[in-house]
């Protein structure tokens, strides 16, 4: 069956350039996607970042409010 | 959430396309007359009509925009052209090569399915400019939304004014009725598969788009940032 559509002529390196090309077109494509969505993901930890530091500002805040003072602590 | 259901449609859509292919190399026989630069016609042909479907596509979510005034649908019309004008740089290259084996040479003038296409071309080719032109994003919307709406009228009109020419060179793919049964199914198989890596491609993007619309509005809230943002911008924003 294969032999059937052996190429008889010089065609076949256009041919294969037509289909390299539209390889090469989507490929282009994803790779722009790529690059695009490991933007996104470094935003995101960029995101995460503050949102860790300001959790961990935020418990410091609360374990300083807890603990009492010096002049709280002395008996009156 | 923006990816849902995308990971099924990838899968089917590489296995249309390599299905495709295969039927182009083992099952599609060699035409008498072409010979092997024939196999062109699978790829070339399923890009074309896909870009053009596109375009009008695009046209009709271009209508609903204007409708509803909702920027979804900007954005869907945005990104259906954005997929064609990308099938459509495919068309005119792998339509080069066809006509270097064919004809000779990479390009006829007098052949005025080559022409329409390059001026439809050219004509999207104008549509993220004439955006990015537009500041004003609500402007940019609506004036992209009429541009889509015109430019896809054109298409079918300017197409069907070619085929309606008496002395065509390029061939005609539909109404010469000599087509045998198995390059049939191929061509078939080969729009079938063009047809949903454009909805694939489509889904994908859209999908960035929306997850880049939501990471942005939360870095704005998060940075307490209050003020949008106003860089330029082609791309339309939710």
């Amino acid at each position: 069956m294969f032999a059937d559509t052996l190429p008889d002529d010089s065609a076949t390196g256009y041919v294969a350039a037509a289909y390299l090309v539209f390889l090469a077109i989507l490929l282009i494509y994803l790779a722009i996607m790529g690059v695009r969505i490991m933007r996104m993901g470094r935003d995101l930890t960029e995101l995460d970042d503050v949102v860790r530091e300001r959790k961990a500002a935020e418990a410091e805040a609360e374990a300083g409010a807890g603990e009492p003072s010096e002049q709280e602590g002395q008996v009156v | 959430m923006y990816g849902k259901g995308l990971r099924g449609l990838s899968v089917a859509t590489i296995v249309a396309v390599v299905g495709a292919f295969a039927l182009v190399a083992f099952y599609a026989p060699m035409d008498a007359d072409q010979g092997f630069r024939q196999k062109i016609f699978y790829l070339h042909v399923p890009m074309a009509i896909v870009a053009l479907l596109g375009f009008i596509f695009g046209g009709l979510l271009a209508i609903q925009h204007l409708r509803t005034r909702d920027p979804k649908w900007d954005l869907r019309s945005y990104v259906a052209i954005h997929i064609s004008l990308i099938l459509a740089v495919g068309v005119l290259i792998t339509g080069a090569i066809w006509a270097k084996t064919s004809w000779g040479v990479w390009w006829v003038w007098d052949e005025a399915t080559l022409v329409s296409f390059l001026i439809v071309f050219l004509l999207y080719a104008t549509y993220t400019p004439m955006r990015f032109a537009i500041e004003d994003r609500e402007r940019q919307a609506r004036y992209a939304s009429v541009f889509a709406i015109t430019a896809g009228a054109f298409v079918p009109i300017c197409f069907g004014a070619v085929r309606a020419q008496q002395t065509p060179i390029h061939p005609h793919t539909f109404g010469s009725g000599d087509l045998p049964g198995p390059m049939w199914l191929t061509f078939l198989v080969s729009l079938g598969a063009m047809a949903l890596l454009y909805y694939t491609l489509y889904r994908f993007e859209i999908a960035t788009k929306l997850a880049r619309g939501r990471l942005s509005s939360l870095r704005r809230q998060l940075l307490d940032d209050d003020a949008p943002v106003l860089r330029r911008s082609a791309a339309p924003t939710l």
